[in-house]
């Protein structure tokens, strides 16, 4: 008998899902709790936050004082495992382009990493094409996501205001948190340039909303990983409890190779490569669910080759990979000098701002087509690697604590006082906006490449347009004029041009990539209908952000929860109709 | 579950967290076995470990250069009627650390400090640690001011400026650091907005709209 061999499961699942982020946990959760019996796949390891403790860690319990790592990106206490490089996992790029994939292979995937922002589309984000001409337009609107929302809201919780605003639609609330000091200072200044300044809208239980979870406590540090379960990730909210039902089945460090079909051309199961042992297994299910991130869905499914999909499964329409496209970013940051030596109390709050700008202007007025909301940041947080790091920067610009104006640089007791001295007059913004999807940004299979598991490897061609770079330059012009009205100066982000598309950064970058496998009406120029369901295969749904059509001017989670949650509903529905 | 029972949790959670930073802390380095790195408190995933282990077992600075850290760091960051020193902070053990771990830092601290031996030795016919008190700061004062510092010195000010920002950040990330800035976060807490005597000071106030919906807590 030859040493290769794939080891078969005899048990057959309902439905095998792949991924435990957003989409995974929540389809894991919905239909766990209707009595399914399902198979959780997740390429990384367990992973627990009341376990894997991060929380209330200082920075010398971190020998490098929390600074990233190639295996934290995000620093040495971030919760997500992984980052922009993968050891034996590489991505490759095509005609000189960029595109940077950012992956957590983990539980819960890169929930562990988000922000919280958590924003619903509004009515025009699911309409675009109808607006500016640009794009598609979904084939669903508002009033269809809308009652998920609602549903969502009440499950996982979110705190904000409720505004009325006609494309940001309020969810179900919980109380916002009062904003900090810079937070007041940047409201005023906001109110004063006509750009409305609200309460964030994060998902973080301010208030507790069950008796799994506990309250938010205001340590600041929901990308570590929450030990109470306050705020949401998928891990903790969505994965925990659909596990205590009994029906599902989590298989760790399970590399997805192919989705398997039969002879028929329906989809049959998943076959993967075990990182524990190397071996290859097979697990059959009578539907899959394909939820391991936009990038890493589509290629899976390019990799899913068979003589009924010769063009890769669900990719008839040969759109599988294209429309690619992440969130636009650009920042700018200063220091407040009214701010300097102030007095010192806990300001950390939520883990993330308190307040946040929404869209505001009018794209017919402008010379770019979409819109964008500003984060903003600052104040006295947990000192942590790269704190101080230029003082020589700022100690000579500005007068000191004795009213006189320094050399810059310096060293002794009087440096040692200026770090005191500045420390919580920074602060920051950062646009995130929507890009139009086009055809020709996109992801396919490297004819040349494997990764370590033998898995061809997705190959990256994303340019930006016009339309994006117009949108980076509108953003550090606004950027600049709210730190003038606030009286702040700004110390980066300002040195940008046309020769680096105004600090645009680097697509990818953001991590909201969607669109690689979109839905529509039309089967030839898209891979999902309305339900997230493939037009190619029934049996077969995608449910990562691979399924939007447009990435709004938000953050994507909310509508990937949303429509993870709406396509398992129907999942079930059909398959209780024995349509599957 | 009850919120004042998690909070209580946490606080007693808090402190043995603290303790235990405290016993390794006190813990003088001759009591340890050398050969064995003190097992990290934070989620380490094994690759982590690997590579922290292996870090640990390595040693880049020598004995000459590790001095001359520590007599700059001190130059840097003195004790002052707030808070210690550099070395009391440890600060050179985090510099032989993060230049392990960041490998970007090594060739200009090595070259920087060779830099600053030779110049010594030109100037003062000695290494840098050598030198007198005096000379040493007569030294540092040519490479300190970035914006009056003489063309010839620019390698040393770029030097300089590495030693200042590792320095600052080494010390203020440390628990005498920490302390001395005021940060008084990392710990539960219930937000309920900036205190009043700080709104009065920059004469701002939350308006009727953000008291009335903002989250309240039972005193």
């Amino acid at each position: 008998m030859s040493d290769f061999q794939i080891k078969k499961s005899p048990k057959t699942y309902d439905v095998v899902i792949v991924g435990s982020g957003a989409g995974g946990g929540m389809s894991a959760y919905v239909l766990a709790n209707a009595g399914l019996k399902v198979l959780l796949l997740e390429a990384g390891p367990m992973y627990d936050p009341a376990k894997n403790v991060m929380q209330l860690k200082w920075p010398y319990e971190s020998p490098r004082r929390g600074a990233s790592t190639k295996f934290r990106n995000f620093g040495d206490f971030d919760a997500a495992y992984g980052g922009w490089e993968l050891e034996g996992e590489p991505y490759t790029h095509k005609d000189g382009t960029k595109f940077d994939w950012f992956r957590s292979r983990m539980l819960g995937g890169r929930t562990n990493h988000w922000g919280r922002i958590s924003l619903r589309f509004g009515p025009k984000d699911f309409k675009r094409k109808s607006i500016d001409g640009l794009g598609d337009d979904w084939p669903i609107g508002y009033d269809d996501v809308a009652p998920y929302y609602d549903k969502i809201d009440r499950l996982i919780g979110v705190f904000g205001s409720k505004e009325n605003l006609p494309n940001d639609p309020d969810s179900i609330f919980l109380p916002p948190p009062k904003p900090r000091l810079h937070e007041l200072f940047i409201k005023d200044a906001g109110t004063a340039l006509s750009i409305p300044v609200i309460p964030s809208r994060l998902s973080i239980l301010t208030k507790p909303i069950n008796k799994e979870r506990g309250a938010c406590f205001f340590c600041s540090q929901c990308n570590r990983g929450c030990t109470v379960y306050g705020d949401f990730s998928s891990s903790s909210v969505l994965v925990k409890p659909a596990l205590n039902t009994g029906n599902v089945e989590v298989i760790a460090n399970a590399m997805a190779r192919e989705v398997l079909t039969d002879s028929g051309g329906k989809a049959a199961g998943i076959s993967y490569v075990s990182k524990d042992d190397m071996q290859e297994y097979e697990v059959s299910a009578k539907v899959v669910v394909l939820a391991a991130s936009a990038c890493e869905s589509a290629r899976l499914l390019l990799n899913s080759k068979s003589s009924h999909h010769p063009n890769g499964l669900a990719n008839s329409s040969n759109v599988v990979g294209k429309y690619l496209h992440d969130s636009t970013g650009a920042g700018m940051g200063g220091i407040l000098p009214k701010l300097v030596g102030r007095k010192r109390y806990n300001e950390d709050g939520v883990g993330g701002l308190h307040v946040y700008t929404p869209w505001w202007l009018d794209n017919k007025k402008l010379d770019f087509a979409r819109g964008y909301h500003i984060e903003y940041y600052g104040g006295m947080g947990m000192p942590g690697y790269g704190f101080g790091f230029g003082m020589q920067n700022t100690n000579g610009k500005y007068l000191g604590r004795d009213g006189k104006q320094k050399e810059a640089g310096g060293y002794g007791a009087s440096l040692k006082d200026d770090y005191r001295y500045f420390y919580g007059a920074t602060f920051g913004m950062d646009g995130r906006g929507e890009a139009i999807a086009r055809e020709d940004n996109y992801c396919e299979i490297d004819p040349n490449t494997v990764d370590k598991f033998g898995i061809p490897v997705l190959r990256f061609h994303y340019k930006w347009s016009d339309q994006e770079v117009k949108q980076a330059k509108h953003m550090k012009d606004t950027f600049r004029e709210i730190i003038h009205k606030m009286g702040g100066i700004v110390t980066w982000g300002d040195k940008d041009g046309p020769e680096n598309d105004y600090g645009l950064q680097a697509p990818g970058r953001i991590i909201h990539e969607v669109g690689t496998t979109r839905m529509g009406s039309d089967s030839k120029k898209s891979a999902l209908n309305k339900f997230n369901q493939a037009h190619d295969c029934k049996n077969l749904f995608v449910m990562d952000g691979g399924a939007f059509v447009s990435q709004a001017d938000k953050n994507p989670t909310w509508t990937i929860l949303a429509l993870a949650m709406r396509a398992s509903e129907y999942l079930i529905d059909e398959m209780k109709k024995q349509n599957l | 579950m009850d919120r004042r029972k998690y909070l209580k949790t946490l606080a007693v959670g808090t402190v043995g967290t603290l303790s235990a930073v405290s016993l390794i802390d006190s813990c003088k380095p001759e009591d340890k076995p050398k050969d064995i790195a003190a097992t990290p408190t934070i989620d380490r995933t094994p690759a982590e470990l690997e590579h922290y282990n292996k870090l640990m077992a390595d040693k880049f600075f020598d004995e000459h250069e590790m001095k001359t850290i520590s007599v700059l760091t001190d130059i840097i960051i003195p004790k002052d009627d707030v808070s210690g020193s550099a070395t009391d902070a440890k600060v050179p053990d985090f510099i032989e650390f993060i230049v392990k771990d960041m490998p970007k830092h090594q060739t200009p601290m090595r070259g920087g400090l060779k830099w600053l031996d030779i110049h010594c030795m030109k100037k003062f016919n000695n290494s840098f640690v050598e030198c007198s008190s005096a000379q040493q700061i007569e030294m540092v004062d040519e490479i300190a001011f970035p914006e009056k510092a003489k063309p010839e010195m620019q390698q040393g000010v770029a030097f300089f400026n590495l030693m200042r920002d590792l320095t600052a950040t080494g010390f203020f990330t440390s628990k005498i650091g920490i302390d001395d800035l005021g940060y008084v976060g990392n710990r539960p807490n219930q937000w309920d907005g900036v205190p009043q005597d700080v709104l009065d000071q920059y004469g701002v106030k939350y308006d009727e709209r953000t008291l009335a919906e903002s989250v309240k807590f039972d005193t």
